[in-house]
């Protein structure tokens, strides 16, 4: 070895008098991030693309089918053209038969936003290191989210029973309610794309508030208070915020456009 | 870290109060913008204007859940971009396909008429 290296040669001494600092040292912090908060970033810049792919494969297909001219007051369901949304989210769990367009979609949207409020509370709390708050504001957002998951369950089961007239398919047949593979609504691929992009984003939240318990549970045992922050928690909040963000994008696609 | 979170403890134990009006402020924004969105889908007639509308908005709700709620506009100017620019090429791919969408639907229904 020659003389010229650094502290890495035996001949040197063996302990380090000074941490090595230097740029190509590792000792520069460009995104002044922890390390945690920013693989935090890089996943859900990647979990992004896939909501990306699932929304975009939603306007392809969609404006590749034919879309529904004439009055919408005499708007029926058909396999021929791509159905309105609000025909068909139009039920609110206890008022049956009543035609409430999007109001139960509403009603989710605004349980989580709300839950995201919560969450940003919970971070604030653990900036001011305040465990009290924490758990307050940590089993609010958990509240929320759970009555989000049911209120979604509910959602998913009105749409796969259908409706009491159902639908005339091309065999003659009643078809009610959806499946895979065919759905009273429209053309096939509107039951899959409605499954697949609201079934991925659901189960983001139910990881969601299975991290958010154990973070409750973490809370409660101090194990933030013993590190001396809660980090862990302004994670979880940053995965948290993207779920609702994801939510605020479908409601749009799905449910408005 | 931001400006509004800057509050340390004066004295150890003691627990600083809470700093929540920026939080109240954004969540107000975000149901407001929501609300609006329900006025248009029900009093606006369907079409590219309206869905123009729409999108619009929904970046307007994102800007203030990303840069409020998930703290990105308080972050280094590096990591803003680093997020910014793969969600911009995104945005080109959507328009790209859903315009490519249509071209296929136009080919599908109308070639043979």
């Amino acid at each position: 070895m020659s003389t010229t290296s650094t502290t890495q040669t035996l001949s040197s001494s063996a302990t380090l008098e000074k941490p090595r600092t230097g740029t190509w040292d590792g000792g520069n912090e460009p995104f002044k991030a922890s390390y945690g908060k920013l693989m935090m970033w890089f996943f859900l810049l990647s979990d992004a693309f896939t909501f990306a792919a699932f929304l975009t494969a939603y306007g392809l297909i969609r404006h590749r089918h034919l879309a529904y001219v004439g009055d919408a007051k005499e708007f029926v369901f058909s396999t021929a053209y791509w159905p309105i949304p609000e025909k068909v989210f139009n039920a609110f769990p206890g008022f049956h038969g009543v035609d409430l367009p999007l109001a139960f979609v509403a009603l989710m949207t605004m349980i989580l936003i709300f839950s995201s409020v919560t969450m940003v509370l919970a971070v604030e709390a653990g900036q001011r290191m305040d465990k009290a708050d924490v758990q307050k504001w940590l089993l609010w957002t958990i509240l929320f989210g759970a009555t989000f998951v049911s209120c979604q369950a509910l959602e998913w089961s009105h749409f796969i029973e259908g409706t009491e007239a159902g639908t005339k398919m091309a065999d003659g047949s009643i078809f009610h309610g959806a499946n895979l593979a065919m759905n009273q609504y429209g053309p096939p691929l509107f039951g899959d794309l409605f499954f697949f992009i609201t079934g991925f984003h659901g189960t983001h939240v139910f990881s969601g508030l299975c991290l958010l318990t154990w973070s409750f549970i973490a809370t409660t045992n101090g194990t933030f208070e013993k590190r001396g922050h809660y980090e862990m928690v302004e994670k979880i909040g940053l995965y948290w915020h993207f779920v609702d963000l994801v939510w605020v994008f479908v409601f749009t696609f799905f449910y408005l456009v | 870290m931001a400006h509004h979170v800057a509050n340390t403890p004066t004295q150890l134990g003691e627990i600083p109060k809470p700093n929540t009006g920026w939080i109240w402020k954004t969540f107000f924004i975000l149901v407001a913008i929501t609300a609006v969105e329900f006025l248009l889908a029900f009093t606006m007639s369907a079409g590219t204007f309206r869905n123009s509308i729409f999108i619009v908005m929904t970046i307007l709700k994102a800007f203030f859940i990303v840069a409020e709620f998930m703290h990105l506009k308080h972050e280094t100017k590096a990591l803003i971009w680093t997020i910014l620019v793969p969600m911009a090429l995104l945005v080109w791919l959507l328009v790209a396909l859903v315009s490519e969408g249509s071209s296929i639907g136009e080919a599908i229904f109308n070639a043979f008429k």
